[in-house]
């Protein structure tokens, strides 16, 4: 059997070969804005005793294509995340969005091909959020040696928290980080307002609902946000920044893996 | 009405410049959300009763023909009369005709988004019948020539000071020294003005919340009493109602009206719920002497077999704008028809066509909290992605944003040239913002950074450290 994160300091060699195989879906914006997102997730998987492996032939899951309307670009590249994505035990996204797209909306793409709806539900069945799988499937009840001295609120990302019922599982990650103090936020449940191509194209209403989330993430008094989506954290990380708010946003990866020496999201490295 | 929904960019900029309306909304949360969870937390079988009714509606709607034809006989048996009506002009039609064939000078309402839907108000006056409405809401805004903003709270996009201004400008008979600074000064006003129009009536008109097939009944819901006045005290009740209000059996509006107030107002039971079968009987005490319901299609019939059928399943709580959070942010108005929020988002373009509701499915960010809140469990998103499939489709989307969607999806399908023209990017962009660690302004993202700092990418791509990292170079 593989090796419970108990014992997951170990990696012997006959630990290595129980290990799951894990194809990481770094996500494109991860890829693009925040590599040191997918290490922390790379370095949270193999803590609970994964092998992690990153299918070169990933992009995009399709979701800007698939929530255009574009039904015949989602299914291409749905196609190819598919292929590239056969044979690993499970596929783990460092986002409650893209594993969404993954493990439940293929799935409906494909309802009119049966051989391609198969493949889908199959890789379905495999994918899973980071933060969930290491609590749900792997069993993880405390992350390994993080210490995160700071007053830190969460935001759930929609994706993750209604469709994947992400919400306990970085609670539970969180509590167990030393120095943590995790204050809740209020509606940590309502949308930030990203929405992917949504506020670009209703920038004014986007930015009505960053507004009120920067405000009540402020009135937490907490000193840092942290949330399971690039998307909504960019999003969130750009309004408090342009507001000069003194919070500090990062994915809950970071945190979890024990890796916040980097800038966090939209700050000023130091000199 | 005229719809505006093809200016919805502008409706909601004007909407989001409003400070009273954004005053209005701040009340959702406590006055809606708040009541709704405490209300169901309290009812262990809410979740099934959802199934429930789901299955209810779904059966109907596979039988709708059925039970309409069913629900007309039973009307029939119980001395009243069916009208269909195809289109709002054959709606409008018949209820003027039967006004007028009754002399009607004026008309008590109840609260009917169809009767919105059909601009009756519009239709009686045009034609020298005063339609007076009855529901607080409702009357406020007819005061203010306004549409209704929500489908059960109209007046919810107006704070009390809104309200008193109107009074003060249109009950001229009153003292204009009164006081109106409280709800309850307003609610007793617009009661005792009311009163007299209530009696004088000659024709009341309410909506349903249902129509019962088994029984020829007509169910209204409210918690002012006005929809029981309006009904029962002219000498002729209609009823306006649309064709998927229908369903089989007493039982069965039994159990969707658990659901109804729960989800609507977080009421366990809205303060009135009224069943209406037929004109007074031979020994009745009261009731009217002719029954009427006009059965509205426009347009529903032709959303069977469609992905957006089960917009048809909805009830009109409300739940789902109540929870919206980009109702929240414009209103009701800024939807520009009837049925603002996220079942307008889903239904609207099949009522009025992708033409003019284009912008509604796609004003969402899909966070799928009306989905949550449904007590139909309609699929809202799915549907309201489904409209933007038709709009791809028919390229009613803009041209420039189907060409670079379509660039970048050749784009993703080329893993190799991804990761070259990623990397340059994200080299470009890194180095813009490396002094800051965010970019302030950008070329051609003004969408974002009128708006929002963008946060800078690290420099390097994540696979480009993977590669180097694997071929042991470097990290």
């Amino acid at each position: 059997m593989v090796s419970g994160p108990g014992s997951m300091s170990g990696t012997s060699s006959s630990e290595a070969r129980d290990a799951p195989r894990i194809g990481l879906f770094v996500t494109c914006l991860v890829d693009f804005f925040r590599p040191s997102v997918g290490f922390a997730a790379v370095r949270l998987l193999e803590q609970a005793g994964c092998a992690v492996e990153v299918p070169a032939a990933q992009t995009c899951c399709g979701q800007p294509a698939y929530n255009s309307g574009d039904r015949a670009d989602s299914k291409a590249i749905a196609r190819d995340v598919i292929a590239a994505f056969e044979g690993f035990d499970y596929v783990v996204a460092p986002s409650g969005s893209c594993a969404g797209m993954l493990s439940h909306h293929y799935p409906e793409l494909f309802a009119d091909e049966p051989e391609w709806e198969r493949r889908a539900r199959d890789l379905a069945r495999r994918s899973f959020e980071l933060v969930a799988f290491l609590v749900d499937v792997r069993g993880m009840q405390a992350v390994a040696d993080a210490a995160y001295a700071g007053r830190v609120t969460y935001h759930d990302g929609c994706s993750g928290l209604r469709e994947l019922k992400v919400k306990r599982q970085p609670r539970a990650l969180l509590s167990s980080v030393a120095g943590l103090e995790l204050t809740e936020l209020p509606g940590a449940e309502v949308c930030c307002g990203f929405g992917g191509t949504f506020c670009v194209k209703y920038p004014e209403i986007s930015n009505r609902m960053v507004e009120e989330k920067a405000a009540d993430i402020v009135g937490t008094g907490a000193d840092t946000l942290l949330a399971g989506d690039l998307g909504c954290l960019l999003n969130m990380a750009g309004k408090l920044k342009r507001q000069g708010a003194p919070v500090r946003v990062r994915h809950v990866a970071e945190v979890l893996a024990g890796m916040t020496d980097t800038p966090a999201i939209g700050d000023t490295p130091e000199p | 009405m005229q719809p505006t929904s093809h200016a919805f960019v502008e409706n909601a900029h004007r909407a989001l410049n409003d400070a009273q309306l954004h005053a209005a909304l701040g009340h959702m949360k406590a006055g809606f959300q708040d009541k709704r969870a405490a209300t169901i937390a309290r009812m262990p079988e809410f979740e099934d009763l959802r199934d429930q009714g789901r299955a209810i509606k779904n059966h109907t709607l596979a039988h709708l023909d059925a039970y309409l034809e069913r629900f007309e006989a039973k009307v029939t048996e119980t001395g009243g009369r069916v009208h269909w009506a195809p289109t709002p002009a054959e709606a409008r039609d018949a209820i003027l005709k039967i006004c007028q064939a009754a002399g009607a000078r004026t008309v008590t309402k109840g609260k009917s988004m169809i009767a919105e839907e059909i601009a009756l108000n519009e239709h009686l006056a045009a034609n020298g019948i005063e339609p007076i409405e009855t529901d607080l809401g409702e009357y406020i805004i007819q005061l203010r020539g306004e549409l209704p903003s929500h489908i059960i709270a109209p007046a919810i996009h107006l704070v009390k000071e809104q309200v008193a201004e109107s009074f003060y400008a249109h009950h001229t008979e009153l003292d204009p020294k009164r006081p109106l600074d409280d709800a309850r000064a307003l609610t007793d006003e617009a009661r005792a003005m009311l009163r007299q129009r209530f009696l004088a009536a000659d024709v009341g008109i309410t909506g349903a919340n249902f129509l019962i097939a088994e029984t020829g009944s007509t169910v209204i819901v409210t918690n002012e009493g006005n929809g029981d006045l309006t009904q029962n005290l002219p000498r002729i009740h209609i009823v306006i109602a649309s064709i998927e209000k229908v369903v089989p059996t007493l039982e069965d509006s039994a159990t969707i009206l658990r659901l109804l107030a729960r989800s609507a107002t977080g009421q366990e039971y809205s303060a009135y719920t009224t069943f209406s079968t037929g004109p007074k009987r031979p020994g009745d005490l009261d009731g009217p002497d002719e029954f009427h319901v006009v059965i509205l299609d426009n347009g529903r019939s032709a959303l069977l077999g469609t992905p957006a059928q089960e917009t048809l399943r909805c009830i009109r709580c409300g739940a789902c704008m109540n929870h919206c959070p980009i109702y929240a942010s414009v209103g009701g108005h800024a939807y520009g028809w009837v049925i603002p929020g996220p079942i307008g988002a889903a239904i609207n373009p099949g009522l009025i066509g992708l033409e003019e509701a284009g912008h509604l499915p796609n004003a969402s960010t899909f966070c799928g909290r009306c989905e949550s809140v449904c007590p139909m469990r309609i699929p809202l998103p799915s549907i309201m992605r489904h409209w933007r499939e038709r709009q791809h489709e028919r390229k009613l989307s803009p041209g420039t944003v189907r060409a670079g969607l379509g660039l970048w999806a050749w784009a993703a399908r080329r893993p190799r040239l991804y990761r070259f023209g990623t990397r340059l990017a994200a080299a470009l962009l890194g180095r813009l913002g490396r002094r800051r660690g965010r970019l302030k302004r950008l070329p051609l993202a003004g969408g974002w950074t009128d708006w929002r700092d963008l946060p800078a990418p690290e420099g390097r791509t994540f696979q480009q450290h993977w590669a180097a990292r694997r071929s042991g170079a470097g990290r």
